[in-house]
Parts: structure tokens; C-alpha cells; sequence
């Protein structure tokens, strides 16, 4: 006898290995197209965010060709490059979170110019803001080469300002080394801010963007304070390197912007070089670009990089900086945004150009310089 | 205009095969030629009572399958045909067969019942033939016996045929008087009181206003339990199933009842013959099924006020139904583990306590426990078996809390029956309930492991061995190691805890495939299976052992493709055999081709596999094909643009599986891995593309390919635009109509059933991945000016979509990426259309405060661009 249509004999399995067989295909299927729909708009975001800065030519009807890639620079010191006109409105955040995952995979000059683009830059402050004790936090910023890392599929990667590969090694962090992931998520990936302090070699990490998965981009600082303090020690990313976990991390001791704050943060004893103080608004979501929600100070005090040094600690008598001609004669520096110093006149260009035979130049002016930022060759 | 057919259709069922042949065509041919002609004989050789019965029936069976068909297409002839023919021929034919239904014949008069039920089928929902159910229904209870019985089975029939709204409340009314009085014990005749009462299960659903009213449902009620107690079995067990429909469709009206049904079906379980005490456990199960869907919707929304209440009937009636299912376990048959399709008592009522167990969760287990301790060790093997199906039986629905302690005492004992039980039996059932225990109490979701580094070895070895066994105790074995594997699988990157024994694990499986009996009990097949999923459960430290298996199964797989000279039966076996060992390569091309490190030494195996793949397509077995194509595309996928150098060859496969419309799961598969092709090919499959366009179009115009195939179609456009970019220009012009008309036919959904809603969601998703994959392919080129006539109707599409609320989360998130490509792509030149249309604001603000992530991601990139868009 047979049972009912729709009463399938217990004992036998409930669902057959070739219709499992037949989804995974599916799925798999499914999340491929998705990444390839992913990639091309990623690529897309990657585009337009490199297009944007600055008024500058009028953009015609036909698509415009990629810019030329910024100059690389090497950083001799890594402090920040800083202007103070600050990034205008550009508050766009293309970066989200499955762009970065995505963009993990990218290789060679596309995963540069993707990663140039993604830290959150602070304005310098110039004044002080409404409600400083109440809405902001602020600590001492390492020196070092401020870094995007990111943790996934079993290593850990860290990428300078430029977008290019600093060191690529397993860690403790979520998804970061092959080692068998006490969470048990294959899922499991991070992205970090951080500032790579040479002297002690150890990531001191600055700010949270992603952990195991989990995005923090559209929450607040002081949430994604909170989220870094509470779960960076717990991963043991901030015990000494070993075979599995290639550097330290460090989370950096954060203030309440009050009296006591300032000065904890001012003059407090820390394990780094300290390179400024950083202020952040409470309220302020992670968004890649300059911020007026996040500023720094420097002086002679909180940070050696104020003004430049050569190699024996002495201050020259001349700060140099190099700026860039643009097709319209505009020189700007290689600041983000950059900032328009002036024009030259076409005679000075011609001379140039006869000089060095060249059409492409990046022009090197010396001028004395006095105000509190730097730009090194 | 009729002709004397009788010898025609005694010849038509000749056993000589020449005679028939020739009378097959000439019925064709008069049916081709003259089709009003063809009917009126038919009807009158059935309505003739001096023709012989065969002929009588065939007649009638002819007629009947000229008026329906199962395929959609087909049936839609079929019903133009008969309503376009002319009246009066429809009124002989009509007269001929209510005449029959008083034949003396019971075949004439059964076949003329079902000829009349597909014409009411016909007219009713065309309001044509109104006077048949007062005809049918005059003086019913002044007719003979025999033309009342077949008067009730027609109306029967009708109520299965027509959909109610086409019949109106008072011919409800009468027919339902008609049956139920049929169905009275006062009704003398058995065969009128059995038709009666089949023809009420087939009513029930026309009783909607019936049921609600007190009066009419209880007396209805009445009728059907005083059926349960005739003293004809066939009459009981229509009876039983009038009340398991009833438990369906009128759950929330059984309350009143439930008592008086609890007491005849207890009865009927324990006493009655089997047929009837199979319906009787179904009822509980039956209403274990409502409550179970009630309970899940009441756990998914937090209202609370869900539709129908739960009356828990099943928590209610616990003590005194647990102790009856109990009862029934000890009614096993000897052989039931051996015959597949066995069902009995004590099947169904395992069936039935697992389902109670789902229903009921913690409250089960205090009532069974006591009937495992008692029975598990007894000397009868009916009572170990009893009791460990029992055990296994209540694993899934209660909670881990209350489960995990007891599978911890009982693993050690389970383990050690299923080495030493002298009883078949007991074994199968042992291994089985292992299975279950891994299935549900192990996994990395569960908080205390079941199975741990102390006994997991034990574990293994003992399913290792069990799978040495007698055909179905190692089927079952295999289905352990299956759930077993199947809960390491999430647990991430290596060591696994089946490492160390992982060696041991496939060479097991591998040697079952090749047992003797592995034919048997479907053991082959599971050993596959769970070879599977033990290499979906691999890592990094195994897969070098997967590595190894790989040219075993391709040796496997060229020994099917050699064997020469089958008889069917054995190519039937054969063509079984390669799907398994496809499905199984499949999985590894899976498994090895997605991980760096194991990807370069297994595509050296790439052309040989390539090769045995392309053989496979050769032996003409949809289940081979299909798995084949499948494993394809995998491979596809892990080469990537080295999978060129292959698609020469493969190309003419391809396009068989995309014009294989008969197994239309190839077709979709096939479909599937066009996308696979693009992805890995990229703007190299631009010279395949002529030809797949073609027959993808193809597909989308023909009636005959299976609805399901249809979205992945318009998919598979997108992926195509993705690869070959702005080259998709010339294919402009015949997929953007057809997306179009698409896009139109599904922008509404109101009034679809859920089915229906599903489907519609499905095809929206495909039109707006092809929209997203043309745009995304076109962005950059110059000729995206080409994209800018298409706009207007997206966005509207994208607006009508959104005034209509019934978009799933998918969709929804496709549907806003597509608004944030369109932007991209067309850039300025859309700015003013997007700033008109509704998605763009209403819609975008929407998705950006979804709670779904991916909802928000898509929204956000969609105001990226079209910020963009339109600040230039």
C-alpha cells in the first residue's frame, strides 16, 4: 500500500543529494553573478570617486577618460598631508563594505587606486567646535603610515595612503591567518584604520570599519569606539607576534574631549610616538574622504612632524614642496583635495618644457614655506 | 453525420498489433476529418445498449481524451475545439450521455460520469449547460439504485473538475442535500451510499458557506462519522478520508467534534483493517500538519493575530493519542525495510508521532521515554525496533535542552546495537536514528556537541563497519555519515575533527559503490551522496585525499562510457550509475576548483574530465545530461578563460540542452551555465553568441517550455550583455521587446495565488538582471546613446513595480540597482527622466531606510549615481 501524496515515508532521507545538488549550482551561480554585477559597479564607484574632486574642466557628453593616476609618493615621513581649505562638501562615501571585499580581490594599480580613496581624512582645526567637551573624543595620534587593513579568506592585508601593499601577513583578526577561526565563520572578515608605528612595529588602530563581517560603517563613533575597545583584545590581535599573527595591534587610549581629556591626550605618557592630537565627533559615521567631523592638531609639543627636519633633527631654513602643473597651468598640491596654489604663465612653461624636452612634467618649485603643514618629495 | 464505429474500436483493442495500428488511424483520420461526425459517434455508441461493452467504453474513453489534455497549451486547444462546435451537435452529444448514466451497464455508466464531468469542466465556467445539475438532480431520489449511484459520482466528478466560483450557492445547496442523503445510513444500497460519500470528499470544497453554518456543518458531521461505522470497509475508509479533508479545510470548525473524531479513530486504529486505520492515523497527521503551519506563522509574526487560531488539539489529546501511535509501532512487517515503497500501520504511525513531536516539541518526550526504557532491551526484536523508531522518531521539535541529555546516554547503546543486534530490522532502524541524531543535535549551532574528540572515533569506526552490511542497514550507515559530515561543514578553515579519519571515510564510501548489491535499497546512490557531502566537508589539510579520489572516478565514469551491447534494463543502470559519478565529480570540480591552493594541480585533470563529459552527452539520459552540464559549468567556472580551447566541441551540447524543452530541468540547467560560460569566457564567447541569443529567444517565444525555465532566461541576458559588453547591440532589438512584454505581463500581481505571486517575483528578478547586466555591459562605450529609447519604460516598469507593494526583498533590491545602472550609464542624458520618475524619490528613500542590508547597499550605490547623474 501506498502512502498519501504528501507523506513521504519516514525513513527515507528528506531531501535528495541531486537537488542539493541543483541549488548549491544555483546558488552558486546567483552569488557569481552578483559578484560580476558587484566588480562592475565597484569598478564604477572606483571611477566616479577619482573623478570628483575639484570644479575643474566641464565634463562633455562623452565619458570621460580616466585621470591620470596620481603620482605615487613615497612617504619618507607618513604624517598627513593636510590643507586647510578642508574637502569642501565632498561627503560622498562610496565605500561600503562589499566594496572593500570586493576591491580585496582586485590586484595591482586598480586595488591601488580603489584603496586610495577609502580613509576617512580629518581637517585641520582651526577653530573649536560648539560642544567640544560633550560631542568629541580625542586622543594622540601615532606616527607612522596611516593604513587600511583588511582581514579575510585567511590573511591579513595593509594598505598605505596610495592604495599600495604595505605588509600582507595572518593575524589574529577575524578571518586574517588559515588557522582555524574560533568563530567558525568562513564569513568572518575586518577592516580596520590604522597608523603603523615602526619603531615597535605594531598597528595601533585607529578606528573600525567592519568586524567579523559585521559593517560599522553607518554607526557612530562612539559605537564603533566602544565596538574596537571591546572586541580587539578578545581576538588577540594585541598579543606579540607569533607564526600565526605577523604584528601587534594596538587600540590607542581614547578621551572624553573635556579638560582632563585634552590633557591626558596632550601630555600622557604613551607606548608611541606620538604625531598630533585627533578629534572625532561622537555622532559622526565613518566616510571615506576629508571630514569636518574629524580634525587634527599639531604642534611643537604633541608632535615632531610639525615642520620639516633632515636627517640630523635640525630644522632647514627652507620648507619644500612639491607641487603639480596641471594642463591649465594651475599648481596644486598632492593633497586630497588638492589645493590650487596659484598660476604659472606660459613663458616659465615653455622654458620648461624646452629644458627637460618633456610634455608631462611635474614641476618642482621651492618656496619658503610657513605654514604648519608639509609636503616631502 | 454519425457512422457505425463499433468494429473500429474492437479492433482498436486487438491484440494483434497490425489490426490495431490500422484501426488507431482510422479513427485518426475520421477525427481529423470530421470532427463533429467523430463525436456524435462516439456519444451514440456509448449511449447504445445493444453494443458490447468494450467498444461502449473505449468510445466513451476516446471522447473524454478528446476534451482535455495535461498540457496547458494542448488543453487550451482542446477546449476552443469543443465550445467552437455547433450547438445542436453539443446537445445530442450532451443527451447521449445523460442517458447513459442510466444504463445498466456500470462501465458505460462510470465512462459517460467522467465524458460529462470534462464537459461541465467546459461549459460551467463559460455559464453554458446551466440546466445540467438541476437535470442530474431531478427526482434523484425516486431513481433506480444504479442511476442514483452513477447520478452521485458524476456530481462527484463535477466538483473535481470545476472550480466553485463557477458553480452558484444553490446548486451547492442541492447537490450537497443530494450527496449527504446519499451518504445516509438510511440509505439501503451500499454502492450509492460509497459514491455518495466519495462524492462528498470531491464537494467539500464547494461547502464553504455550509461549514460555517451550525446547523448544516453539524449535521454534515453526523453523516460522515455514522459513515465511519458501515459495515463496508470501502465505505469506512471514504469516510475517514471525507474526514481528513474535512481536518484540512475546516480545521478551525472542528472543535465541537474533535472528542466524538478522537474516539472512532482510536477505534478504527486499533481494530479496524488496515486501509481504514491508515486514513484514521492520517487525520491526526493531517491535523498535525495545521498546527505545525499555524505554530511557524505565529513564531514568524509578532502580532500574533495570525488568521486561523490554534486550537492545540494535538497538545489536548497528547496523553491519549501518544500511547495509541505507541501502540501502532509494534505492527511492523517483515520486510518493510527491504521494499521501498512500503507503507503500513506502524509507519504511518511513526510518521504520525514524528509529526506530533513537531507539533507538541518538550511535552512529547515524558510520554515516549517511558515506552523506549520499557521495550529497548526486550528479547522480541518487534520491541527494540519499536522502541528505537520511537526514539528516533521524536528528535526533531523538541529543544536540544531537553534531547541533548538523553542522545548522550543513548549514543553508546545505539552504537553498540547497531554492531551486535541479531535483528536486521533493529539495525536499519538504529542507524537511522543516528542519522537523525546527527542531523539534528550536531552542528556548530549547537551549544553542547554531542559528539566530541573522546567518542567520535568510536562513532566512525562503527558507521564504517555498519556500512558492510546487509544492503539496507549500510544505506542507512551512510545517511549517519551523511549528517554526520554535513555538521563540520560551516565549521570554517581546518583541522576538522574527521580529520584523522577522513582516509579511512572515503575509502569506505568508495569501496560500498562498488559492492555487488549496491543496487539494492538505493545503497550505491547514498554512498555517492554521502561521498559528496564528506567532500563538500573537506579543508585544507584533506583535500589532497579528495585529490587522489578524483581519478578513480573518472576511471569509473570511462568504464560506463566503454560497456558495449546493454540490454535496457542495464543501460538504464548504466546512465543512473554516470549521473552519480558526474554529480560526485561535480562536487569536487566544487570543492577543489574554489580554493587557491588545490585549483592548479586538479585542472590538470581538466581536459580528460572535458572529455568523459563530452562522451556522457552522448548516451541519451536526461538525468546524465543534466549532471553533466552541471558539473560543466562548475568546471567552467574554475578554469575561466582557459575553458576556451573546449567550447568548440562543446558548443553543439549546449545548444541541445537549450532546445531540450521535453526535460526542461536540462534546459534550465543549460541555461545556468551559459552564465558560467560568461563569467569565465568573458567577450570570448562573443563567437559563440549568434547561436545561444537564437536559441535563448527561441525558448522565450515557445509555449511549450516549462514556465520555470523562463526568468533564468532573462538572467542569462544579463549575463551575456556583462561579457560581450556594447557587441550586445545587435541583440538589442529582439531582447528588449521581449523584455518589454515581460515586464508588462508581470508589473501586476493582484488576485495571483502565492504560487503565482512567487513566479511573477521570479520573472521580475530575471527582466531586471538583464536590464542590470545590459546597462552595466554598455556603461563607457560610446554607443550607450543606443540604451537611451529603452529608458522611458524601465523607469516605468521600476514605478509600477513600486505603486504595486508586492515585491519580494529581491526583488526590491534588484530593482533599485537596475535604477542605480540606468543612472550610471546614461548618465546626464537621463538626468531629467529619473528626476521624474517615482523611484527615484519615493522608492529610493525607501530602500535606503530598509533594514535589509542589501536592500540599503543596492539603494545607496543607485543614489551615488544618479547624484551623479544629475549634478552634471
Amino acid at each position: 500500500m501506498a502512502p498519501p501524496d504528501h507523506r513521504r515515508p519516514f525513513k527515507r532521507p528528506t531531501i535528495s543529494d541531486q537537488q542539493r545538488r541543483r541549488e548549491l549550482s544555483l546558488l552558486r551561480q546567483a552569488q557569481h553573478r552578483l559578484d560580476a554585477q558587484h566588480r562592475a559597479r565597484c569598478l564604477a564607484s572606483t571611477v566616479l570617486s577619482l573623478e570628483a574632486p575639484g570644479p575643474g574642466p566641464g565634463p562633455g557628453p562623452e565619458p570621460e577618460p580616466e585621470p591620470e593616476p596620481v603620482p605615487e609618493l613615497e612617504l619618507a615621513s607618513e604624517s598627513e598631508h593636510h590643507v586647510e581649505e578642508g574637502g569642501g562638501g565632498d561627503s560622498r562615501s562610496p565605500s561600503k563594505e562589499f566594496d572593500v571585499r570586493q576591491a580585496s580581490k582586485l590586484r595591482g594599480a586598480e586595488a591601488r587606486k580603489w584603496f586610495a580613496r577609502q580613509l576617512m581624512l580629518p581637517e585641520w582645526m582651526i577653530d573649536v567646535p560648539d560642544r567640544l567637551p560633550q560631542d568629541w573624543y580625542v586622543f594622540a595620534r601615532p606616527a607612522g603610515k596611516r593604513c587600511f587593513v583588511v582581514s579575510a579568506d585567511g590573511i591579513t592585508v595593509s594598505r598605505l595612503r596610495n592604495g599600495s601593499v604595505l605588509h600582507r601577513f595572518p593575524s589574529a583578526l577575524p578571518g586574517g591567518s588559515r588557522t582555524r577561526d574560533v568563530s567558525g565563520s568562513a564569513q568572518s572578515y575586518s577592516i580596520l584604520d590604522c597608523i603603523f608605528h615602526e619603531l615597535d612595529q605594531t598597528y595601533y588602530v585607529i578606528d573600525m570599519l567592519c568586524w567579523r563581517g559585521y559593517s560599522l560603517y553607518d554607526c557612530t563613533a562612539e559605537f564603533r569606539f566602544f565596538w574596537l575597545n571591546s572586541k580587539l583584545v578578545e581576538s588577540g590581535a594585541c598579543d606579540p607576534p607569533s607564526q600565526n599573527h605577523g604584528y601587534r595591534f594596538n587600540a590607542v587610549p581614547v578621551y572624553n574631549c573635556d579638560e582632563n581629556g585634552l590633557h591626558a591626550a596632550y601630555t600622557g605618557a604613551v607606548t608611541y610616538i606620538k604625531d598630533g592630537l585627533l578629534f572625532y565627533n561622537k555622532q559622526a559615521h565613518y566616510q571615506a574622504g576629508n571630514t569636518p567631523l574629524a580634525l587634527v592638531w599639531k604642534d611643537e609639543k604633541c608632535s615632531q612632524y610639525v615642520i620639516d627636519t633632515d636627517s640630523n633633527g635640525n630644522v632647514p631654513r627652507l620648507q619644500q614642496v612639491v607641487l603639480e602643473l596641471q594642463d591649465d597651468l594651475k599648481l596644486i598640491t598632492s593633497d586630497d583635495p588638492p589645493v590650487v596654489f596659484g598660476s604659472l604663465d606660459n613663458d616659465i612653461v615653455q622654458k620648461v618644457q624646452f629644458a627637460y624636452n618633456s610634455t608631462n612634467i611635474s614641476f618642482l618649485v621651492s618656496v619658503t614655506w610657513c605654514v604648519h603643514s608639509h609636503i616631502h618629495t | 453525420m454519425a457512422m457505425e464505429v463499433t468494429q473500429i474500436l474492437l479492433n482498436a483493442q486487438s491484440i494483434d498489433g497490425s489490426v490495431r495500428k490500422h484501426a488507431e488511424d482510422n479513427l485518426k483520420q475520421f477525427q481529423e476529418q470530421n470532427l463533429p461526425g467523430f463525436f456524435l459517434s462516439l456519444a451514440g455508441e456509448l449511449a447504445n445498449e445493444e453494443k458490447p461493452a468494450e467498444s461502449r467504453k473505449l468510445a466513451g474513453l476516446i471522447l473524454k481524451n478528446a476534451l482535455d489534455a495535461k498540457e496547458q497549451h494542448r488543453k487550451y486547444e482542446l477546449v476552443q475545439r469543443w465550445l467552437a462546435l455547433d450547438a445542436a451537435v453539443k446537445a445530442q452529444i450532451k443527451n447521449c450521455l445523460i442517458k447513459t448514466l442510466s444504463s445498466p451497464s456500470h462501465d458505460a455508466r462510470s465512462t459517460a460520469s467522467q465524458v460529462i464531468a470534462k464537459l461541465a469542466g467546459i461549459e460551467l465556467p463559460q455559464k453554458e449547460w446551466p440546466e445540467l445539475i438541476g437535470t442530474l438532480l431531478t427526482n434523484i431520489q425516486q431513481l433506480p439504485a444504479h442511476t442514483k449511484q452513477a447520478t452521485l459520482e458524476t456530481l462527484g466528478y463535477i466538483c473535481e473538475e470545476v472550480s466553485p466560483e463557477a458553480v452558484e450557492q444553490n446548486h451547492v445547496n442541492q447537490i450537497l442535500t443530494a450527496v449527504v442523503q446519499g451518504m445516509n445510513s438510511s440509505e439501503a444500497n451500499n454502492d450509492v451510499r460509497l459514491a455518495a460519500t466519495r462524492a462528498l470528499y470531491n464537494a467539500l470544497g464547494f461547502a464553504q458557506a455550509n461549514f460555517s453554518n451550525d446547523m448544516e456543518r453539524d449535521y454534515i458531521m453526523r453523516v460522515v462519522c455514522e459513515a465511519t461505522l458501515s459495515p463496508e470497509v470501502k465505505i469506512r475508509q471514504a469516510a475517514f478520508e471525507c474526514l481528513v479533508a474535512i481536518s484540512s479545510t475546516y480545521y478551525e470548525k472542528l472543535a465541537p467534534y474533535i472528542h466524538d473524531i478522537f474516539n472512532i479513530t482510536a477505534k478504527a486504529v486499533k481494530e479496524d483493517e488496515e486501509p481504514v486505520a491508515l486514513q484514521a492515523i492520517e487525520f491526526w497527521s493531517s491535523i498535525c500538519d495545521e498546527e505545525i503551519d499555524i505554530l511557524e506563522e505565529y513564531g514568524s509574526d509578532f502580532t500574533g493575530d495570525s488568521e486561523v487560531p490554534c486550537f492545540y488539539f494535538i497538545k489536548q489529546a497528547l496523553p491519549v493519542l501518544i500511547p495509541l501511535l505507541l501502540e501502532t509501532l509494534l505492527k511492523q512487517e517483515e520486510d518493510q525495510d527491504q521494499d521501498e515503497g512500503a507503507w503500513n500501520i506502524a509507519m504511518a504511525g511513526g510518521t504520525c508521532l514524528g509529526l506530533v513531536a513537531r507539533t507538541v516539541g518538550d511535552d512529547i518526550v515524558p510520554l515516549v521515554m517511558p515506552f523506549i526504557e520499557l521495550n529497548i532491551t526486550k528479547p522480541d526484536w518487534r520491541q527494540r525496533e519499536a522502541a528505537t523508531y520511537a526514539f528516533g522518531s521524536i528528535l526533531e521539535g523538541p529543544s536540544p535542552e531537553k534531547l541533548v541529555p538523553l542522545v548522550n546516554v543513548a549514543l553508546n547503546f545505539m552504537l553498540s546495537a547497531l554492531m551486535k543486534d541479531p535483528s536486521n530490522h533493529v539495525k536499519d532502524t538504529t542507524a537511522w536514528t543516528l542519522g537523525r541524531m546527527f542531523e539534528f543535535l550536531h552542528g556548530s549551532m549547537l551549544e553542547t556537541p554531542i559528539i566530541t574528540p573522546a567518542n567520535c572515533q568510536q562513532i566512525v569506526t562503527v558507521l564504517l563497519q555498519s556500512m558492510k552490511d546487509v544492503p539496507n542497514v549500510a544505506e542507512k550507515a551512510c545517511g549517519a555519515l551523511y549528517f554526520l559530515a554535513q555538521g563540520y561543514e560551516d565549521m570554517g578553515p581546518s583541522p576538522s575533527p574527521l580529520t584523522p579519519f577522513f582516509q579511512d571515510i572515503l575509502q569506505a564510501l568508495y569501496a560500498v559503490t562498488r559492492r555487488e548489491d549496491a543496487g539494492e535499497s538505493r545503497l550505491r546512490t547514498a554512498a555517492y551522496e554521502t561521498l559528496n557531502e564528506v567532500v563538500r566537508c573537506s579543508t585544507d589539510d584533506t583535500s589532497p585525499m579528495v585529490m587522489q579520489l578524483v581519478p578513480h572516478i573518472m576511471m569509473e565514469l570511462h568504464q560506463t562510457l566503454e560497456a558495449q551491447k546493454l540490454s535496457t534494463d542495464e543501460r538504464e543502470k548504466q546512465n543512473e550509475l554516470q549521473g552519480l559519478l558526474c554529480g560526485c565529480l561535480q562536487v569536487i570540480i566544487q570543492k577543489l576548483g574554489s580554493s587557491e591552493a588545490t585549483k592548479y594541480v586538479f585542472l590538470q585533470y581538466a581536459d580528460q574530465m572535458m572529455g568523459l563529459f563530452l562522451r556522457v552527452f552522448s548516451c541519451r539520459s536526461a538525468t546524465a545530461h543534466e549532471e553533466a552540464m552541471l558539473a560543466i559549468g562548475a568546471l567552467a567556472y574554475a578554469t575561466g578563460s582557459g575553458f576556451e580551447k573546449y567550447m568548440s566541441e562543446f558548443y553543439r551540447y549546449l545548444e541541445m540542452g537549450l532546445q531540450n524543452f521535453e526535460d526542461y530541468q536540462v534546459c534550465a540547467i543549460t541555461v545556468g551555465v551559459v552564465g558560467d560560460l560568461c563569467r569565465a569566457l568573458e567577450d570570448n564567447i562573443l563567437p559563440y553568441c549568434d547561436g545561444i541569443m537564437t536559441q535563448l529567444l527561441k525558448d522565450l517565444s515557445s509555449n511549450q517550455l516549462h514556465r520555470s525555465v523562463k526568468p533564468p532566461i532573462f538572467s542569462c541576458f544579463g549575463d551575456i550583455a556583462l561579457a560581450i559588453g556594447e557587441n550586445f547591440e545587435k541583440y538589442l532589438i529582439y531582447a528588449m521587446p521581449m523584455l518589454q512584454s515581460a515586464a508588462e505581463l508581470s508589473a501586476h500581481t493582484s488576485g495571483a495565488d502565492d504560487d503565482m505571486t512567487e513566479y511573477t517575483n521570479s520573472l521580475r528578478n530575471g527582466i531586471l538582471e538583464a536590464y542590470s547586466g545590459i546597462f552595466q555591459g554598455f556603461k563607457g562605450s560610446p554607443k550607450t546613446q543606443l540604451l537611451m529609447p529603452y529608458a522611458p519604460h524601465i523607469l516605468q516598469f521600476l514605478d509600477s513595480l513600486y505603486m504595486e507593494k508586492e515585491m519580494d526583498d529581491v526583488v526590491t533590491k534588484t530593482a533599485i540597482g537596475v535604477l542605480g545602472d540606468l543612472a550610471d550609464t546614461l548618465g546626464s542624458n537621463a538626468g531629467p527622466l529619473i528626476q521624474q520618475s517615482i523611484s527615484s524619490k519615493d522608492f529610493l528613500n525607501e530602500c535606503l531606510s530598509s533594514d535589509d542590508h542589501m536592500i540599503k547597499e543596492s539603494a545607496e550605490w543607485a543614489k551615488l549615481a544618479i547624484s551623479r547623474a544629475i549634478s552634471i
